[in-house]
């Protein structure tokens, strides 16, 4: 390849990277919420993805709502559905050693996969062109009109949890609750709301993203949320799991590495690329790029 | 205003707290003292539930808030100041205040309150934007002291205020008890500082592994033989 080519091909991969970064981003904010809060990793919550994903599907193509309403329906089924999977089926276990918990989220997860073949069929389904595409041509580096869509939706979510997070009561009251659950109880928090709160959001975003998944890429099915919660746990892991900031750039990173394997060297690479990084970062910097050091305390 | 009442707790198989009785009358400094390890902190945790105590009652004014949740302990007016002040590092002085105020939905009342507590901990109003987690020692036994006192307590239990502190902060920390104490808060004190303790309560308890050894005014107590030799010094 000469200079100009690589150049080029560099800046449309760099497109399609923070693209497809924002969408792991999104998911990836959930799983670091939800990290920071109970100390737990959901496997559940790439299906919560999917199950954000399915009710756009049908709130577009049964209730024939428009984009936006159906993205709110999404967000609003998968808040319901988080906060019922954690009353269900973490609370319970809150004392338990974390181990059972976690077995408990895997099974949350296989449930929610099998169990959403069970009810819409493991058939993929063909999302409805909810906008039309359109493709504008800036010298040669193509950007589509759904990655605008994508980004903007994205950067809008992450400003709007950002201001719940450091400026509401509610977003107060999480990060106390997750700095140090007894102290956070002691001002009068009610730690079992605030939890449910947390899966509320995390669910709500992670439905944002499999809506905004599922119009790019046109295609759902019940699996679909496997590998993208893995890679959003990747991205949550190197940017630091429970650091809200952490998420998001890590969900960016990922996608920009993925976007220039798959450009540069081959698209078979992409997973191998990802999963290289999560490698990496535990060998040698576990806590992640913008992770705290951890000291424990006596 | 506080009753308890032959309570018993368990961390596990281990028997904590062996049927102590405490009573806190209204407008006092009470105190418990005792050794590391007594139990102490354990009956400030299990008066503000933290802990559910097996057998036993705990009563506020006159209701019994045995097992009760404890951010419903809170909102009946009870805040606690807990060991090793556990403020949030990582939010600002403001923020930290404001958490203490989570119950409380009158923002006027509250402003009213935070300029009370800046003027009372001049310190802190000089550090408001700054992470908590930065603070001295001392500054941070305030901080979580103002905390507690953004909920509006009538009740304020203290545990260990002058842990790892330089003996002319533990001096002020006292004062700023007794001043509290005298704007109408009752304060339940635990202390390893017995000499300190006494020299600002009304009436004074012994914990020895769990069970109360000793009880009276605190006089009496700073003149007990057995007191001034465990805990005084001679």
């Amino acid at each position: 390849m000469e200079a100009g080519s690589i150049a080029h091909q560099f800046v449309q991969q760099l497109i399609n990277g923070v693209s497809l970064g924002s969408i792991y981003a999104l998911i990836a904010l959930g799983y670091t919420m939800i990290y920071g809060i109970l100390k737990l990793i959901n496997f559940a919550h790439g299906d919560i993805y999917m199950v954000g994903a399915y009710v756009g599907f049908f709130a577009t193509s049964i209730l024939k709502l428009s984009f936006f309403p159906a993205l709110l329906m999404a967000m609003v089924v998968a808040a319901v559905v988080g906060m019922v999977i954690e009353r269900v089926a973490y609370r319970p276990l809150r004392n338990s050693p974390k181990i059972a918990i976690l077995i408990t989220a895997i099974g949350v997860s296989l449930f929610l996969e099998y169990g959403g073949m069970l009810l819409v069929t493991p058939q993929p389904r063909t999302f409805p062109a909810v906008f039309a595409a359109e493709l504008y041509n800036f010298g040669g580096i193509v950007i589509n009109s759904q990655q605008i869509v994508i980004l903007a939706i994205s950067i809008a979510l992450m400003i709007i949890l950002t201001y719940v997070v450091q400026k509401t009561k509610a977003g107060k009251a999480m990060r106390a609750v997750s700095f140090d659950t007894d102290a956070a109880k002691l001002m009068g928090i009610n730690v079992d709301q605030t939890i449910s709160f947390t899966f509320a959001v995390g669910s709500g975003l992670a439905a944002a993203a499999g809506v905004l998944v599922g119009i790019y890429y046109n295609s759902i099915d019940p699996l679909m949320g496997i590998m993208p919660g893995l890679k959003a746990f990747i991205a949550a892991v190197l940017g630091g799991i429970g650091v809200i900031p952490g998420a998001m750039a890590g969900g960016i990173i990922l996608g920009i590495i993925e976007a220039m394997v798959s450009g540069f060297i081959s698209s078979t690479f992409r997973d191998a690329a990802a999963f290289g990084i999560l490698i990496i970062i535990l060998l040698f910097k576990p806590s992640g790029l913008m992770g705290k050091n951890v000291r424990e305390k006596v | 205003m506080l009753e308890i009442n032959d309570i018993n707790v368990y961390y596990g198989a281990i028997h904590a707290l062996k049927g102590v009785s405490v009573t806190v009358e209204e407008g006092q400094i009470v105190t418990l003292i005792g050794a590391n390890g007594a139990g102490k902190s354990t009956t400030l945790r299990t008066i503000s539930g933290l802990l559910k105590p097996k057998a036993g009652q705990v009563m506020f004014e006159g209701k019994s808030i045995a097992g009760m949740a404890v951010h419903n302990i809170v909102k009946l007016g009870i805040s606690q100041v807990p060991e090793g002040r556990r403020i949030f590092a990582n939010m600002s002085v403001l923020e930290n205040l404001e958490l203490g105020a989570y119950t409380r939905s009158d923002s006027k009342g509250i402003r009213e309150d935070m300029d009370k507590i800046f003027s009372r901990f001049s310190r802190l109003a000089e550090r408001k934007p700054q992470m908590a987690g930065t603070l001295s020692g001392g500054e941070q036994q305030m901080l979580a002291m103002g905390r507690a006192l953004m909920s509006r307590p009538r009740l304020l239990l203290l545990d260990e205020p002058s842990m790892g502190l330089a003996p002319l902060l533990v001096k002020e920390i006292f004062s700023i008890i007794k001043e509290i104490n005298a704007s109408g808060t009752t304060v339940l004190l635990v202390e390893q500082n017995a000499n300190m303790a006494l020299s600002i309560a009304h009436k004074a308890y012994v914990l020895e592994t769990g069970r109360i050894t000793l009880s009276g005014t605190a006089e009496e107590l700073a003149a007990s033989e057995a007191v001034r030799k465990a805990y005084l010094g001679g």
